[in-house]
């Protein structure tokens, strides 16, 4: 039966993987992910959860075991962070290209050195082109949530993806909520037992993955994982409409808007800090202020389209990115300001870079930034980009 | 065997380093910087080791270091040794990676055997505090069969550690050592022999770990002595073709001392609490053991 569950947002991803039974998981611990896979460890030493847990020696050997039990046909799992994340990044090509459906949390947290073990969206947004869905989960029920619709996106014969949810490191990661949790059986009509089609590893029908192609067919694969995402891109709505039609939650598709329907100013963020915006934009209406918060949930596939109608009305975006792709800008405002220009529209977009390194950002701190983006509004022009709250 | 009053004074760890008490790692560092000296870079992959030098931007390591990748030590090293030999300065200069287990059993193993393979100059030290310190004690491929860690939370560790001294011995390199931080000055002994080795060059050491062995932190030395009295840590050494017990293993293999009961070492220590409740286990323990002494004995007499 259905139960409710006190957990932190790691545990909310173990719980997933516990409700989803992945035939296979391979995971090495990492600060701040090590919990999630240590309740597993617990689950499966237990006798709750009846996967394969191999405790490798490596991230790199993690996604390899994955990619190996996935070419079978079979549900795969793990979980990282950082450099974690960081030395898997061959293997995410190697999943992502290999067309298999591998899900993963990874817990966002900076890149060293200097060590830091805080939450920064540097380690998912430097795999970007590594052939991955990415959601960005912004409370732990969504964690859970999230996992849960990546085994079915993931799964699905047209999408035929790996896909990540991240969460912000200790935010969301060590931060304890109550969420609600399911056994297999009765998530089972949302998320059938995943059979993989002829494209998996049986000596009845063999087959080779990953042989050398020459330069005649590297690009039409290339391609094809490409087609994939743009059928992700339609069926992560229908996913979540199913979902919410089963369990009666949604968090909001590709962007999970908040007060954007008259909103002049809207504040772009992922993860907990487009969570946190919502009080900031309570506050400001209070004050008679027209702001809204635009939380970006999908990373990849991209939502240009949500974010060009978001631009019809708005009058400024203010972009906060918890990254920085140093000697240009960040990683959301980048793909904002092209979508836009795309559809050539002109507001204004105020770039921002903040909370590197696990520098708090509270709604007060968002507050300003989105009434800058009235300054900005007024003027009809972006200022350079912003380093938020540098100490010089 | 050097008198405690005749090690030299200087301290490359500072007060103030951020060790639990009753680290065998940090009494580990501080002996073996006595016998290298200050002229001496230091590679630290991620451990234990990372936390203890402190925090930014201070550091309690008072010589060069790089912090490098989990993965990396061996690899980072031998940049290092190939830029002095670069600048012709390797023959002035020590050059030490410094790793835990994780870092040197699992993940690091590939950079290691690399270096090794390519007989890079530098000793690499692997202080084995048997599971992931740093990260809260998981398992590694040095956690001993049975024990407790937050990834065998139930049932205990399943396999026995691998012989990674040995594995290391057998790389062909010209010095190899296994010995334990509860002995502070064969520890200062063992660097201060390896430093005139040109090559590469292995030293375990086990090191006491009070929060992963769940042990009071006051009886460290103690259990880091048991494991050696008991037989459960061998201490050996092989230079050139010449294989070699230490210390009290010598003892023990020229049958001068009883070994102690394993249950001696096993009992007080939280993390066996599963184990030694199957005897089945405690004998499946001992056979791991048991195995080692005998490989090793054929070693050292032949
Ligand atoms: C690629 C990568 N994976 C995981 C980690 C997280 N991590 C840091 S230290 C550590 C364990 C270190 O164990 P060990 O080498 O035995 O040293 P100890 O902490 O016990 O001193 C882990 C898993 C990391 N920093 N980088
Ligand atoms: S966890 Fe163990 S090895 Fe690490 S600092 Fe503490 S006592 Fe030393
Ligand atoms: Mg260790």
């Amino acid at each position: 039966m259905s139960k409710i569950v006190s957990v932190t947002g790691n545990h909310s991803a173990s719980w997933a993987a516990r409700t989803a039974i992945p035939a296979v998981i391979a995971a090495y611990p990492i600060t701040p992910q090590t919990t999630i896979v240590e309740k597993i460890a617990e689950f499966v030493e237990n006798g709750d959860l009846k996967s394969e847990y191999v405790r490798v020696e490596s991230e790199h050997s993690a996604m390899a075991a994955c990619i190996g039990a996935s070419a079978l046909g079979l549900r795969t799992f793990t979980a990282t962070s950082s450099h974690g994340l960081a030395l898997m990044h061959e293997m995410l090509h190697w999943a992502g290209r290999a067309r298999l459906p591998v899900v993963m949390p990874v817990v966002n947290r900076s890149l060293g050195p200097p060590w830091n073990i805080w939450v920064d969206h540097t380690d998912t947004m430097s795999q970007r082109d590594t052939g991955w869905i990415q959601f960005y989960a912004s409370n732990n029920q969504e964690v859970y949530d999230t996992v849960l619709m990546l085994f079915r996106l993931c799964e699905d014969p047209k999408v035929l993806l790996p896909g990540m949810v991240a969460l912000d490191a200790y935010i969301l990661s060590h931060t304890f909520t109550s969420i609600e949790v399911y056994d297999y059986e009765e998530i089972i009509d949302f998320l059938p037992t995943y059979e993989a089609g002829h494209w998996k590893l049986n000596p009845k029908d063999p087959m080779a993955i990953g042989n050398i192609a020459g330069p005649e067919y590297y690009y039409e694969l290339s391609y094809a994982v490409h087609e994939g995402f743009e059928a992700a891109r339609k069926m992560i709505p229908k996913v979540e409409a199913d979902f919410k039609k089963h369990f009666g939650r949604a968090h909001g598709g590709f962007i999970d808007t908040y007060q954007c329907d008259d909103a002049e100013v809207i504040f772009i963020a992922l993860g907990t800090m487009g969570e946190e915006a919502q009080l900031a934009v309570e506050e400001l209406r209070n004050e008679g202020i027209r702001a809204g918060s635009a939380r970006i949930r999908v990373f990849r596939p991209f939502p240009a389209e949500q974010i060009q109608t978001l631009a019809q009305k708005a009058k400024a975006f203010v972009v906060v990115d918890r990254s920085l792709s140093y000697g240009h800008l960040g990683g959301v405002v980048t793909e904002i300001r092209s979508a836009l220009y795309r559809s050539g529209q002109t507001i204004p977009v105020q770039g921002v870079i903040a909370g590197l390194g696990g520098r708090d950002v509270r709604h007060t701190d968002i507050k300003k930034l989105i009434q800058l983006g009235f300054d900005v509004a007024d003027k009809g022009e972006a200022m350079p980009d912003i380093f938020y709250g540098l100490k010089r | 065997m050097v008198a405690i009053k005749e090690l030299p004074r200087d301290e490359y760890i500072e007060l103030g380093h951020a060790a639990c008490a009753g680290c065998g790692a940090t009494i580990a560092i501080r002996h073996a910087l006595k016998a290298l000296g200050g002229n001496t870079i230091l590679t630290v992959p991620a451990c234990c080791m990372s936390v203890i030098q402190g925090l930014f931007p201070k550091n309690a390591l008072h010589l060069p270091v790089l912090n490098t990748a989990f993965e990396t030590a061996g690899a980072a090293a031998s940049g290092i040794a190939a830029g002095l030999k670069f600048m012709g300065k390797d023959k002035d200069i020590n050059v030490m990676a410094w790793a835990g287990d994780g870092g040197t059993y699992d993940i690091g193993i590939q950079a290691l055997s690399g270096a090794a393979e390519r007989k890079t100059n530098f000793i690499y030290t692997c202080y084995n505090n048997e599971s992931y310190g740093n990260t809260g004690q998981q398992r590694s491929g040095a956690t001993p069969y049975g024990a407790f860690s937050t990834t065998t939370p139930i049932i205990g560790k399943q396999e026995h550690r691998k012989p990674m001294a040995r594995i290391m011995a057998e790389h062909g390199i010209p010095y190899t050592a296994s010995i334990s931080a509860a002995y502070p000055r064969l520890v200062f002994e063992t660097y201060s022999k390896a430093k005139d080795i040109v090559g590469t060059r292995f030293i375990e050491i086990h090191a006491m770990c009070p929060t992963g062995w769940r042990c009071a932190t006051w009886d460290s030395v103690k259990f880091g002595k048991l494991a050696v009295e008991t037989g459960v840590w061998i201490m050996w050494e092989k230079e050139g073709e010449e294989w070699r017990f230490l210390g009290r293993s010598k003892q023990i293999a020229e049958g001068k001392v009883q070994r102690k009961p394993v249950m001696d070492y096993l009992k007080p220590q939280g993390r066996f609490r599963t184990l030694i409740k199957d005897s089945k286990k405690v004998k499946e323990f001992e056979r791991g053991i048991e195995r080692e002494w005998d490989i090793l004995k054929q070693k050292v007499s032949c």
